[in-house]
C-alpha cells in the first residue's frame, strides 16, 4: 500500500484552512466548493460508481476537525482473480478535494486502510474504489465539524 | 422508526397492562408512599433506572419544558410532546400530581400544592422497597450525569455523589458530565467505585483501544443479563476535550451491534443498553441495531410515563434531577421478553419517607458547606426556570448578570438542561445560584465577535439540536442569548436556520463584519479567562436585591 497524496500533504493543506472555513461557513452546504465531482469522474473513468462494497468508517461529528480518524475498507477476496486496485478518498468541502489514494495488490491481503484526515468544516467524505475488473464502487459519509460547547 | 400512530397503539395497549400505573393512582390526587410505589409485580427481572441527577442530593423543583421541538422524523413524537398535548396523549388529568411532574402547566401553583421532588434519601427508600419486594431479581442502573452540577459535587470533585450513590449499591453506571472532573479524577473514582463504570464507546484516542469495560454480565431471577454501557457520544465536543484528551467517544453503532451479538453468543437472555445517547439517538439506534431488549435512555432529560417501543426494543426515559425512579418488570422466557410492566415513579418528597442512612450521608456531605449555601443573595419575584429549547427565565437572569457585570452588548449562556427551578417570592440562596451554574469550567469571558461569527455560533448550536438526523445531534438546548434577538426556522439546513439578528438595545440588525462585545461562560476552550459565573450572577442579584425576569422570549420561531 502506498499513498499518492501523503499524510503530510493532507495535513499540510491545513495551514490556510481555518481562515477559509470562517468565511465559507455562511454558504449553503450543498454548493460545490471544490473539484470533488471532477476527481471522482476522472478516477471512475466516467462510470457511475455503485453504492456498494465500500465501507467508510468516520465519526458523525468530529471531535477535532484537524485529525479525524478514518477507516476505509472494501469487500473483496483480494485474489489475483478479484481484487481492489485503488481507493481514492475526497472531501467535498475542503479547499482542495483530494485527501488520499491508497493502492493495493492481491498481496495486500485485505483492502483496508486507516489514517487521520483534516476537515475544514462540515462536509461529505467520499471513498471510491476501483476493482481489477474495471468496476467502481463508492461510499460517502457526512462529517460534522462543530464549534461545540453547548451540549448537555 | 415508530410512527405516531404506532406509538398511540402501543400507548393504548400498555395502558391496560398498567393496573398500578399513573392514571389511576393520580386521578384521586392522593399522594401516599404506598400509592406512589404501588406495582403489581411481573416476571423474573426488575430493572430500576435513575439518571441525570446532576449532583442534586436534596429535593428540588424542576419545571419540564413547554417547548421541546422534534426535528425530522421525531417531530410530534414523544418526548417532543409537551404540556396539554402530553396530558391528552397519556390520559393524565390536568392539575394532578402526574400533570405537575410531567408538564410546566400552572407550575407555580401546583409546585406549592405538591411540593418538591427528588432527594437521594427518598430514592433510597424506593430502591429499598423494590429490593425488599423483588429480592435478587433487581438490577439497579444509573444512566449518568450523577457526579456534577451542584456546589458540593463541585468542591468535593464528585465525592459527595460517589459516597451517597455507593449506599444505593447500583450494579452499573455510565458517564457524561462525570468526565468534566478530568480523566485522572474519573480514573481515581472508577478504580474504587465498587460497581461497574461502563463505556463501550470510549476509546484510547491514540490506539483506538477500549478505555472502559464495554459490557457487564449479571444473573437476576435466573436470567442472564448483559448490560452494555454507552457514554454520551459527544462528550469531548460538547464539553472541554482538554479535560479528557486521551479518550475518544462517538456513537459507534457497529460496536454496539458487535457487543449485542457477543453477549447473545455468551448466553445473555436479556440485553440492556444503559445509554447516555439522548432519546432521539436511542430511538434511531433501536431501529438499526438488532437484539437489544431494553434501552434505558438518558441525557435529554425526558420523562415518559410509558416506554416507547421500536420493533422489539423498549425505550425507557426516566427524567432528571432525581424527580423519578423507573421500575420495569420483565418476564424473560427463552431469551425473549414475553411481557413487561412499567412505572415511572414520581419522587414526591413530601409523600415518600427519607431513608435514614442516606439522609445521614447527605447531611455529612453537606455539613461543612450548609451555612454558606443557605445565605440569601436576593429574591425572585417571578418563576426562575431553565428547561426549554430556546429560553428560560433563569438564563435570562444569567444573561442579564453577564451583560451588566461584564459590560458587554451581547451575552451567550449555554443551553444546559440541568438546573433547578425557583418559585416566585422565594429567596435566592447561594446554593440556588450554584445549582444553575456549578461546573468545572465556569470562567465568564469577555471578548469581541463579528456579527458573522455570532450567526455562525447560533447556526452551529441550532444544528446540534435540530439536525434531522439524530446521530448528528448533541442533545443540549439552544444557546441562550442576552442583548440579542433572532428568528429561527428549525426545518432549514445548517447555515440557513438563523435570520433577522438584531441588537436588543436599539433594534438594529447585526452587521456581519462589525465587532460586538460579547460575554459568556462555559467555553470549551482551554485557558478561558474571567470570573466564575456564579460570582457574576451573585454580584448582580445582590445589587438588584429583587429580580423578576419576564418570561418573554427574544427568539422568534417560525415554520417547524
Amino acid at each position: 500500500m502506498s499513498s499518492e497524496v501523503s499524510r503530510r500533504q493532507a495535513l499540510g493543506l491545513g495551514a490556510g484552512i481555518l481562515a477559509i472555513a470562517v468565511a465559507g461557513r455562511a454558504q449553503p452546504a450543498q454548493a460545490a466548493k471544490n473539484d470533488a465531482a471532477e476527481l471522482i469522474k476522472a478516477f471512475a473513468g466516467g462510470k457511475e460508481p455503485a453504492r456498494s462494497k465500500v465501507k467508510l468508517d468516520l465519526p458523525e461529528i468530529a471531535e477535532n476537525g484537524n485529525t479525524v480518524p478514518m477507516t476505509v475498507s472494501v469487500e473483496s477476496p483480494m485474489t489475483p482473480q478479484s481484487y481492489v486496485t485503488d481507493i481514492m478518498v475526497v472531501a467535498d468541502g475542503n479547499p482542495r478535494a483530494g485527501v488520499v489514494t491508497f493502492h493495493f495488490t492481491p498481496a495486500s491481503g485485505v483492502a483496508e486502510a486507516n489514517t487521520r484526515i483534516r476537515l475544514a468544516e462540515t462536509q461529505n467524505v467520499i471513498a471510491v474504489a476501483r476493482m481489477n475488473d474495471g468496476s467502481v464502487h463508492m461510499a460517502s459519509k457526512e462529517v460534522k465539524v462543530t464549534i461545540g460547547g453547548c451540549g448537555g | 422508526m415508530t410512527t405516531r400512530r404506532d406509538f398511540l397503539q402501543i400507548a393504548a395497549a400498555t395502558a391496560t397492562l398498567l393496573p398500578g400505573g399513573w392514571t389511576r393512582a393520580f386521578a384521586q390526587q392522593r399522594l401516599t408512599q404506598g400509592e406512589l410505589l404501588a406495582f403489581e409485580p411481573l416476571g423474573n427481572v426488575t430493572l430500576v433506572h435513575i439518571s441525570d441527577i446532576h449532583g442534586q442530593l436534596l429535593p428540588i423543583h424542576f419545571r419540564e419544558p413547554s417547548v421541546n421541538l422534534g426535528a425530522g422524523e421525531a417531530k410530534g413524537l414523544p418526548p417532543h410532546v409537551t404540556g396539554k398535548a402530553l396530558l391528552d396523549l397519556y390520559g393524565i388529568a390536568p392539575g394532578s400530581a402526574a400533570a405537575h411532574a410531567l408538564t410546566p402547566d400552572d407550575f407555580t401553583a401546583l409546585a406549592r400544592t405538591y411540593g418538591r421532588m427528588g432527594g437521594l434519601d427518598r430514592i433510597a427508600t424506593i430502591v429499598k422497597a423494590i429490593r425488599a419486594e423483588r429480592g435478587e431479581r433487581v438490577l439497579l442502573l444509573d444512566g449518568g450525569d450523577t457526579w456534577q452540577n451542584s456546589y458540593t459535587s463541585l468542591v468535593s470533585k464528585g465525592q459527595d455523589m460517589v459516597d451517597c450513590m455507593k449506599l444505593l449499591e447500583p450494579d452499573a453506571m455510565v458517564g457524561h458530565w462525570e468526565f468534566t472532573l478530568g480523566a485522572d479524577r474519573v480514573k481515581e473514582i472508577v478504580d474504587d467505585l465498587g460497581f461497574k463504570f461502563l463505556g463501550q464507546n470510549i476509546r484510547d484516542a491514540e490506539w483506538n483501544e477500549p478505555a472502559f469495560e464495554p459490557v457487564a454480565m449479571f444473573e437476576r431471577g435466573g436470567v442472564k443479563i448483559a448490560v452494555i454501557g454507552q457514554a454520551f457520544p459527544y462528550t469531548p465536543i460538547a464539553n472541554p476535550r482538554w479535560m479528557m484528551p486521551n479518550w475518544s467517544f462517538g456513537i459507534r453503532e457497529e460496536d454496539v451491534q458487535a457487543n449485542v451479538d457477543k453477549a447473545r453468543k455468551e448466553g445473555a437472555e436479556l440485553v440492556v443498553l444503559l445509554s447516555h445517547n439522548g432519546f432521539d439517538v436511542d430511538r434511531k439506534l433501536a431501529g438499526r441495531v438488532k437484539g437489544i431488549d431494553v434501552i434505558l435512555t438518558a441525557h435529554t432529560h425526558d420523562a415518559l410515563p410509558e416506554p416507547v417501543r421500536v420493533g422489539k426494543t423498549l425505550l425507557v426515559a426516566s427524567g432528571s434531577h432525581g424527580k423519578f425512579v423507573s421500575r420495569l418488570d420483565l418476564d424473560v422466557r427463552r431469551g425473549e421478553v414475553a411481557g413487561f410492566r412499567y412505572k415511572l415513579i414520581p419522587v414526591f418528597a413530601d409523600a415518600i419517607a427519607a431513608d435514614a442512612a442516606m439522609a445521614g450521608a447527605i447531611k455529612t456531605a453537606r455539613a461543612l458547606h450548609e451555612p454558606m449555601l443557605r445565605e440569601v443573595v436576593g429574591r425572585a419575584d417571578t418563576l426562575l426556570y431553565r428547561r426549554g429549547n430556546f429560553n428560560g427565565t433563569l438564563d435570562d437572569l444569567i444573561c442579564e448578570a453577564l451583560l451588566s457585570e461584564r459590560d458587554a452588548e451581547i451575552a451567550l449562556s449555554p443551553g444546559f438542561r440541568w438546573g433547578a427551578t425557583l418559585l416566585p417570592g422565594e429567596d435566592i440562596t447561594r446554593e440556588d445560584v450554584f445549582n444553575a451554574t456549578a461546573m468545572t469550567y465556569p470562567a465568564a469571558y469577555r471578548t469581541t465577535m463579528t456579527g458573522a461569527r455570532l450567526k455562525e455560533i447560533l447556526e452551529d448550536v441550532a444544528d446540534n439540536l435540530f439536525n434531522p438526523d439524530p446521530y448528528y445531534q448533541q442533545g443540549g438546548d439552544m444557546v441562550r442569548v442576552g442583548g440579542l434577538a433572532y428568528a429561527i426556522d428549525i426545518a432549514q439546513p445548517l447555515g440557513r436556520r438563523i435570520f433577522d439578528l438584531r441588537l436588543m438595545r436599539n433594534g438594529e440588525p447585526l452587521e456581519a463584519s462589525k465587532e460586538y462585545t460579547v460575554t459568556g461562560w462555559a467555553s470549551v476552550n482551554e485557558g478561558t479567562e474571567g470570573p466564575a459565573i456564579w460570582d457574576v450572577v451573585m454580584a448582580h442579584i445582590a445589587k438588584k436585591k429583587v429580580v423578576a425576569p419576564k418570561d418573554v422570549s427574544q427568539v422568534r420561531v417560525v415554520g417547524g
